[in-house]
């Protein structure tokens, strides 16, 4: 009876304790990453269904990264409250939500932050009508709220630390706070810059609309994946990273196939042509290359979701290359 | 091998023997999930513990009508807020519903064709529409309401916006405490003079009218008294300042339209149960009250009520039961109840997931057994009491 029980113990365990991330995913034939329920620029369905977004090609590098194929993820959708329980439960492999970089969700929560695809910052937005230029004004104001996330707890922390006061709204989604935005249910809406100027997008007539210009946090943005997996981990990370050092190497789609014969040591290194980057992380040599090829590199995706020409129109500012003045930054590939 | 085949053909020990084999079984899954759950926490480096209940919210919660909530208060003032929030809008919800459903249970009962095809109708479709639908399509509505610069005003005083109703707050001035005791001096007396009342009717047969005097006592003697020592109340006015209202009171569109949904809901199932209760109730009841000669309000309120009563009460409660644990859909329109403050947002800024959901159960628990207990109380004491 002990051998059984411990027999029983053991499967128990073991069901819960899987192998490696990268082999489940592998074998599985497809990635899971988790997504935001949809934001504009970030991670949406486009007019096609596909999801479209920075954060949705983030899904996608991993997926080509592992399989070499864009189209080999399932897309998640999750909210701010539901992203971690799904993330620690293993329904998922990668969370790429808009999701900020804290101490808490690195070390209590049990993630890992793999590194940072958008620098972020919270901010409000508010109808031009009521002739408000600063967040300091807001005395008295209703607030539309995400609750359960980082934006919440400085929302509080900003007004009493200016004195002033507020009533909180809270609402779970994006789309739930444009509704009571736009019907004049709260006054005000905070959340990421980044998020404001999608919601914004969406307005009937965006130029109703304005950002105040207070920024009261730092939001860096990243994937992460969940702690104690590094082999897992690196593959996420190294994927971001390919594609922020494609960009400082000049490497675009177009002319990732040309740049193969380059002569510059760190493109071949990426491209896979020199070195065995790709057998350490256990991926396809040419994995950098697929990521380039299928996807583009980070620029490439900025401009394509977020960038000035798209509907939210954020300009590089912070999350340009540290060589043009950002503070987008990646580790050297050697 | 014999002796043992006569051990299982015994009844007794057959019966010990697989009660003992299913407990067993029980025990172990419990077992089974609890070293589960304790090894994948620590596995994903997961912190547990209770210590998260006295580290500062952080959030701000904006409806808190009993406690001053502030964000630097901690996650266990959040679960007070959040069960308050729950009582408040379950005890509205129970009483409202009461009275509603016994209202249209007794009109679906009436010779009146129109109200009773109109009464079928609403519980017909109530019944069968999902809670959430109904609760959100109140919000909807009451999102449509002016905006707050627009507020369609009656008589100065009170402001219908989508942002809630205002209305004037009374301000209890020194004084008014002496008021507050009369009147709780006057529901005790009120009570008293019943049960002599009632004593004296079975010895005597003499009728008192305890109605009009527990009226005179309840209301009118604290009426004069207020008036004597100088009407120590006066209102707060809600006034358009900024952004909102300032001052007055303000009920809540989140919690009007979880009040509705959930009153309007639950007394469809009420009027059912009230209206099956009077039906059990035999004509012949009816028909023999009548030729003792007692009036028409009589037969209900002494004959057919308190026998209606012994069919309606234990439905009734299971229906205060749903009532007060469908209050947790408040979640869906943001109303801060217990699953949306300490259940949701507490549970999400500390990660502790299990520890706010084992709090959050226990406490529904024991709000219906709570329920359960002084229904079944009440139960006992309208049954036939055989003599």
């Amino acid at each position: 009876m002990k051998k059984l029980l411990s027999i029983l113990a053991v499967s128990v365990f073991a069901f819960a304790a899987n192998a490696g991330t990268l082999d489940d995913v592998k074998n599985r034939g497809f990635l899971k990453c988790g997504v935001t329920t949809g934001l504009a620029g970030f991670a949406a369905p486009d007019d096609s269904g596909e999801w479209a977004g920075l954060d949705a090609d983030m899904c996608r590098a991993v997926a080509v990264a592992v399989f070499g194929d864009r189209s080999k993820v399932e897309f998640i959708t999750t909210t701010g409250k539901s992203r971690f329980p799904t993330l620690a439960s293993g329904e998922i492999d990668m969370l790429a939500r808009n999701t900020t970089w804290t101490i808490s969700r690195d070390v209590n929560l049990g993630f890992e932050f793999v590194g940072v695809n958008f620098y972020d910052g919270q901010g409000f937005m508010v109808p031009s009508a009521l002739g408000v230029s600063s967040a300091k004004e807001l005395d008295g104001a209703t607030v539309c709220i995400q609750t359960g996330t980082t934006t919440e707890l400085n929302l509080a922390d900003f007004f009493r630390l200016n004195g002033i006061s507020y009533e909180a709204l809270p609402i779970e989604t994006n789309d739930e706070g444009k509704e009571n935005l736009f019907a004049g249910r709260c006054d005000v809406y905070t959340t990421d810059a980044s998020g404001l100027s999608s919601t914004r997008a969406a307005a009937a007539d965006p130029s109703k609309w304005v950002v105040l210009p207070e920024i009261i946090s730092k939001e860096p943005l990243g994937p992460l994946v969940r702690h104690g997996d590094h082999q897992w981990g690196d593959v996420v990370r190294w994927s971001l990273n390919a594609m922020i050092i494609a960009e400082e190497l000049g490497i675009t789609s177009e002319n990732v196939d040309a740049q193969l014969s380059s002569n510059v040591p760190e493109v071949l290194r990426l491209l896979g042509a020199e070195g065995s980057y790709g057998e350490m992380l256990e991926l396809a040599p040419d994995w950098a290359y697929q990521i380039i090829k299928q996807i583009g590199n980070y620029s490439e995706s900025y401009e394509a979701n977020v960038g000035p020409d798209t509907p939210l129109e954020i300009a590089r500012g912070l999350n340009a290359l540290w060589t043009q003045g950002g503070i987008l930054y990646a580790p050297p590939f050697r | 091998m014999r002796s043992k085949l006569n051990f299982f053909s015994d009844e007794k020990f057959r019966s010990i023997f697989f009660q003992t084999l299913v407990i067993g079984l029980f025990a172990l899954g419990i077992f089974f999930i609890v070293q589960t759950t304790a090894y994948n926490l620590e596995k994903r480096n997961i912190a547990t513990g209770w210590r998260f209940l006295t580290d500062p919210a952080g959030f701000d919660i904006s409806f808190s009508p009993f406690i001053d909530f502030k964000s630097t208060d901690t996650h266990l003032d959040v679960y007070f807020v959040g069960v308050l929030n729950t009582l408040l809008v379950s005890v509205c919800g129970c009483i409202a519903a009461t009275i509603l459903g016994f209202l249209v249970g007794i009109i679906r009962l009436s010779s009146n064709w129109l109200l009773v095809r109109v009464a079928y109708i609403y519980v017909e479709f109530t019944r069968n529409v999902p809670l959430l639908l109904q609760i959100i399509l109140w919000y909807s509505i009451l999102i449509q309401l002016p905006r707050v610069k627009q507020s369609l005003e009656f008589l100065d005083i009170f402001f219908i916006s989508n942002r809630g109703v205002y209305s004037p707050r009374p301000v209890f001035e020194t004084g008014f405490s002496y008021v507050f005791i009369a009147i709780i001096l006057a529901l005790i007396s009120s009570f008293l003079i019943r049960r002599w009342a009632k004593k004296r009717q079975d010895e005597t047969g003499q009728q008192f009218p305890v109605l009009s005097s527990a009226f005179g006592l309840i209301i009118i003697a604290p009426l004069i008294l207020f008036f004597i020592i100088g009407s120590p109340l006066s209102f707060d006015y809600p006034a358009l300042k900024g952004f909102n209202f300032k001052g007055g009171m303000v009920i809540r569109p989140e919690f009007i339209a979880m009040f509705l949904a959930l009153t309007i809901y639950t007394a469809a199932f009420i009027s059912e149960t009230v209206r099956s209760g009077i039906l059990s109730v035999t004509k012949g009841q009816r028909e023999a009250s009548a030729s003792l000669g007692l009036k028409k309000s009589w037969i209900m309120r002494l004959i057919i009520i308190p026998q209606a009563l012994r069919v309606i009460v234990p439905p009734l409660t299971s229906q205060y039961l749903n009532l007060t644990k469908n209050s947790s859909l408040g979640i869906a329109v943001g109303y801060a109840d217990l699953v949306h403050g300490f259940g949701g947002i507490s549970l999400n800024q500390t990660g502790q997931a299990i520890e706010c959901m084992v709090i959050v159960m226990a406490t529904y628990l024991t709000i219906s057994l709570t329920i359960s207990l002084f229904m079944n109380i009440y139960n006992r004491s309208i049954q036939f009491k055989e003599k």
